[in-house]
Formats: C-alpha cells, structure tokens, sequence
C-alpha cells in the first residue's frame, strides 16, 4: 500500500501571530516554520497504518511550500516517513484553496497513490476546505474525521469520529480521509530517525512538470482575502461583589446557569 | 574592503548572538525534538517530582525511545551522534531539570560509556542496549563517604578469590543507585584500580537512597554497600587499568554538564526576563527600572558566552582536539556563571523566586550540586592551573 500524506508548512503556532497589512498574509519572518499540527496526526496515522500492515507499504510526505522550507520536511522524515515531494513555484504564491487544491491534486496524481490522508485543518489558513476539494478533484471517496484506521485487503475499515459517538465504516482504496485528533498523539522524532533523515529524498516538483491547463496563484483564485484582523479584544470581565462565600458561589452559578454552561 | 551595508535584524532576546545560526538543521532538529518532550512530559510534572523527591521510572524508557541514551555512542543501538548533538540534549533536558539530565548523564556518559569504553564485547552486547532502550538502568560507584576530590584513596577493595573476586566497600552520592540494574563500581585491588560490572542483584549488594537532599530532587541518589560480593571474572572491564578508567568516564559527564548549566541558566534568565516585562511595581514594569535592566544584560552576557564555549568545546570535541583541561574550563565557567543567572533571577522574582511555582530555585537549588559533583569547582581550577603553570597544586 502506498500511503501519501499531505503536510503544510506553518509558522510555529506557539508564536505569536502577526498580520502583515499590506499582503494581508501571516508574517513570516522571525518566526519558525514547522509541520502542521493536524498534519503530524495524520502521518501519524500514516506510521501506524504502515507498521501495522508491513510488508511493501510505503509512506510518502507531500508538501506545496517555497522551497526555502525544504528543510523543514526533514522532521516529518525523521518521525519515520519513507521520502518526501516538495511542489515549490513562485507561480503558485496567493493560491486559494481552489487553485491549490487544483495544483495539488495534479502532483499528487503524479505520485500516486493508494491511501491518501490529510490533516483535518490548517493552524494558519482554517478553511478546512482543502480534503474536500483534493477528494473532487482526485476522484475518491473521503472518510472525514477518522479516528482508527486498518487496511483489509484492497480496502480499509474505519472509525469516524462523530458528536455522538463513532461509526465504522468501509472505505475501498484508493480513498481519502482525514485524521481526528483522537487517532493518536503524534510520536516524536527518534535520534536515529532525525539521524537517518537526511538520507531520505526530498523530491522537488514545479508547476511546470504538472501539466495544469489552467493558472494557478493570484490570478488562478477565485476567492480574494479582502481584509485579515485579529479578534475583537476581550471586553472588561465583570465583577461581582459578594458579601460571603455563599452569595459569592451562588452569583458564579447563576453566571454559568444563565448560559446553560450548568 | 566591502563595507556591510544590509540592515542587521534585531536580535532575539535570549538567543542574542544568532548561536542558532551556528547549528546544523539537524543539530536544531534534535534540539526542537528534545524541547518538545521536555516541554511536554517534564515541565508539568518536574516541580512535583522535585517536592516529592523522586524521578518517575517510566522517564528512563522514554528517554530510551527517543535514542537519547548514550547517544553518543557507536554500535549496540546507539545512535553515533556527535558530541554536540550530545551537548545539545543536555542543555535541554537541563532547562526541565538537571535531575532529569543528570539520569540522561549517568546513564549514558558514565554506566554506559565505562561499559562501551573499557569493557568486553560480551559485556557491551548484554548491556549497552538494553541499557539504551532504557530497559536496563546503570549507575556509576566512584565517590565514597571519606573520597570525594581524591578517589584514589578509595577504600572498596575487590580481592581475589579463585577465579573470583570479592568485593567489600561502600559507595555515596550515587545517582540511579537504588534504581540500577547494573552497577559500575570501582575498587582497589593488589593490581590497583579496577572496574566492575555488577549486578544489582548480586548476593552481598544493597542500596539505599539518600534523603533530606534539598538540591536535585528530582533526581534519585542513593548510597551502596558492597559485603562480600562475589563476581566471575567475566563481570571485571577487562580494558580498564588505573584510575585513568574512571577519570575517562567522568570527563564525558563533564563535557555534558558544560552544555546542561547554560540549560539551568536560559530557564533562569527568561523566567526573569518575563516575570520583569509583567512585574508591575511604582506603576510600572520592573524591566524598565535600571537595576533589573542591568541585571537581565549582565545574566544575557554570561548566557551567551557560556553557550558559545559549550559550542567550540563541542566542535573540539567532534575533530578530536578536545583536552581534558579545556572540559575543565567549560565545567568552571559555565556552572559558576549558571549559578550567578540563577541567583540573579531569584531576585528579579522576589518573593516569587524562593516558589516551585517559578522553576528559578528548583534551578538554582540543583545547580549547588552540579557546582560540585563531577569534579569540584576547586579541582577543576587546579586542573587549569597545573596545565598553564605545569606544576601540579595537588596529587
């Protein structure tokens, strides 16, 4: 089984997040970039999937990033993917998810694969929108969500994780799915892994070698981000004041009551 | 001449020098990964563990997991990574806690590495993976209640019996002792100093831990008897002779805790530094008062220049040039200054600093024992001086 996982680069979400006004994009300097979080369950669900399998499976990391950020793949080697493709192109720079969606669903044609698995949500962008489109565009089933996975033949059982409980559900390949946060806390990189990494591969893509038929990048969106603002600052707290302990614990309660918090 | 004419960035308010720059990706990619684990599995328990007085015995196999045992070792499932990537993991697993990097230490740079160096090749493939996994824990039997400075005065004495030897004596301040499967443990004997490989389990050997520390807590260290315990000839590290076995082993610890004091130090320094941006005293923050300003520079300067030395003594290490004097130097420095940055912070923080909710005491508490354990601060002064003078102050 050939497992492909998509990975975004992002700025270290334990930054602080900066808004660069003009572009209207996440500042990126002075801050470091590293794998999506959700995307590091996803290939752990990946590792998992392989370790349990065996045999010929294979995990490869794909990623549409500058090229700058090569490096930063390197983790996801060193937690135990087998190589790595990197579609880099200053075309590509503005995509929405549109027409990243389109450019990647075109490498990711190009790779190939038998199980694809995509992180649920990106820390920077969180339109969420991403496996969706990959699923239309690439033409297979997409399981969101998913909680546990195993392969069985030609095809895969799966958990979904849902408001009220989990279905299981089969799933023949090639398919999609996203991975819940529950499949796993994703591992960390051994010595051995980080050491071993930098024997593994990191291929390099371009739009030229993916054939699209149409643009990509700025002019090849559809979507325009008019304006990004960070939230409202938090209003004042309110402050009650309570004669004993009593009215005190009797005011939070009839806080939270209101608000059917209890 | 070419004048630089590219407008320098700021620099970051701990990593002030860009010493990151002088790093590998991946020398950063192990130090992020082992930042991560720290943050993720120390930091919310250390300060119960150092109240509490323990180490959890699980954190042996997860250090394992990550290869972080004796990793700079060669062979038996170990990694073979440089020493500054070696120097790299202690400074981080320092900045949880120096228990934390002092079990990583022993472990790896003493029980291991006395096997790896000086032992046979059925010692080195019974223990050293296990022991890298975490399976199987060491400790290291040098210092005895009445030979701390001087070892070679040590008083364990391993006589021979047959094929055998019997081993009597008592070993202190030994760290993992009580936890250890196996026990490096050095004795004199007719033929000197001599190394052994024994057994926790052994007839004759016992440990007990020593309580009432208030420095390392979160460290286990224990004292160990030897009564009559009979060992094959097969448990004595063949390749050891004279108290240059041990010395060799204690100059790696050393080399680790040159790295781990800087980690002690960049806690200390940004617990400060924040605690002084936040600190609000006559209506504003303390960090904008001269006093603390020169303080907070005074704790980046010795910061910065300690992990530059850990830095060059560790390339010195890796091309092979590194004297054992100049672990020394870096052991001195680097301790001394780290206690300096931890007693300043403490007084930054006020009140506040003397808490376990502030990791500032735990750090500094722990750095008084890493000042002396290792080599004193005192021998390892003498050492220098008997190189730059060529005359020897002690014996």
């Amino acid at each position: 089984m050939k497992i492909v996982v998509t990975v975004k680069l992002v700025p270290d979400p334990n930054a602080e997040k900066r808004i660069d006004t003009s572009t209207k994009r996440l500042v990126r300097t002075g801050v470091e970039t590293v794998l999506n979080p959700y995307d590091e369950y996803a290939l752990e669900a990946a590792l998992q999937l392989k370790e349990k399998a065996g045999g010929d499976t294979t995990v490869t990391v794909f990623a549409m990033a500058p090229e700058s950020l090569k490096e930063t793949l390197r983790k996801a080697l060193a937690m135990g993917a087998d190589d790595a493709v990197l579609l880099s192109d200053p075309a590509l720079e503005g995509s929405d998810v549109w027409a990243t969606s389109y450019a990647m669903s075109h490498a990711l044609k190009k790779i190939g694969f038998d199980l694809l698995i995509v992180g649920g949500l990106s820390d920077d962008g969180s339109t969420g929108a991403t496996p969706g489109a990959l699923a239309e565009y690439l033409q297979t089933p997409l399981v969101t969500n998913v909680r546990k996975a195993d392969a069985e033949g030609n095809s895969l059982k799966l958990e979904r994780e849902t408001d009220t409980g989990y279905q299981t559900v089969a799933a023949p390949l090639p398919c999609a799915i996203t991975t819940a946060l529950t499949f796993g806390e994703p591992r960390y990189a051994s010595l051995k892994g980080i050491m071993g990494a930098k024997k593994k591969t990191i291929a390099p893509l371009t739009v030229g070698d993916l054939g699209l038929d149409r643009e990509v990048g700025v002019s090849g969106s559809k979507t325009a981000l008019l304006a990004a603002n960070p939230p409202a600052a938090r209003g004042k707290g309110q402050v009650v004041e309570a004669a004993d302990g009593a009215t005190g614990a009797k005011a939070i309660f009839d806080f939270l009551k209101e608000r059917k918090l209890v | 001449m070419t004048i630089a004419t590219r407008r320098a960035a700021p620099p970051d308010a701990v990593d002030f020098l860009g010493i990151d720059a002088l790093l590998s990706d991946e020398e950063r990619l192990i130090r992020d990964t082992v930042r991560g684990f720290v943050r993720e599995r120390v930091l919310p328990d250390v300060a119960t563990w150092f109240e509490e007085g323990y180490l959890p015995r699980e954190l042996g196999r997860e250090l394992g997991k990550l290869g972080l045992l004796g990793m700079h070792l060669s062979g038996y499932d170990c990694p073979g990574a440089s020493a500054v990537a070696y120097g790299i993991a202690c400074l981080e697993l320092e900045a949880g806690d120096a228990g934390v990097r002092s079990f990583a230490s022993v472990q790896g740079s003493l029980a291991m590495y006395a096997i790896y160096r000086w032992g046979s090749e059925e010692q080195k493939r019974e223990y050293l993976p296990r022991m890298a996994r975490g399976e199987a824990i060491g400790c290291f039997g040098l210092t005895e209640p009445d030979f701390g400075s001087n070892p070679a005065g040590m008083r364990t004495f391993a006589r021979r019996d047959g094929s055998d030897w019997i081993l009597n004596g008592t070993k202190m301040w030994i760290t993992n002792g009580s936890i250890a499967d196996v026990a490096i443990v050095w004795a004199n004997s007719d033929d000197g100093i001599v190394g052994f490989a024994v057994p926790t389990n052994t007839k004759g050997f016992s440990a007990s831990n020593i309580h009432r520390k208030i420095s390392l807590r979160a460290s286990i260290t224990s004292e160990l008897v030897l009564q009559d315990v009979r060992l094959p000839e097969s448990a004595r590290l063949p390749l050891a002779n004279g108290l240059g076995g041990p010395l060799a082993c204690l100059n790696e610890a050393r080399f680790g805790i040159i790295w781990g004091a800087m980690g002690s130090a960049r806690t200390c320094y940004e617990t400060a530094l924040e605690y002084s941006k936040t600190r609000v005293q006559f209506d504003r923050p303390i960090g904008g008062f001269q006093l603390t300003q020169e303080k907070l520079a005074n704790m980046l300067l010795e910061l910065g220049k300690g992990t530059l030395l850990a830095l060059h003594l560790g390339r010195k290490k890796d091309e092979g040039t590194l004297h054992s004097s100049q672990v020394s130097f870096g052991k001195l420095n680097n301790v001394r200054e780290a206690l300096a940055i931890a007693r300043e912070a403490r007084t930054i923080l006020g009140a506040n600093g003397v808490t376990l909710e502030y990791p500032v005491i735990r750090h500094m508490n722990n750095l008084e024992s890493v000042l002396t354990y290792e080599g004193t601060s005192e021998v390892h002064t003498l050492v220098i001086g008997a190189q730059i003078t060529g005359i020897p102050a002690f014996t």
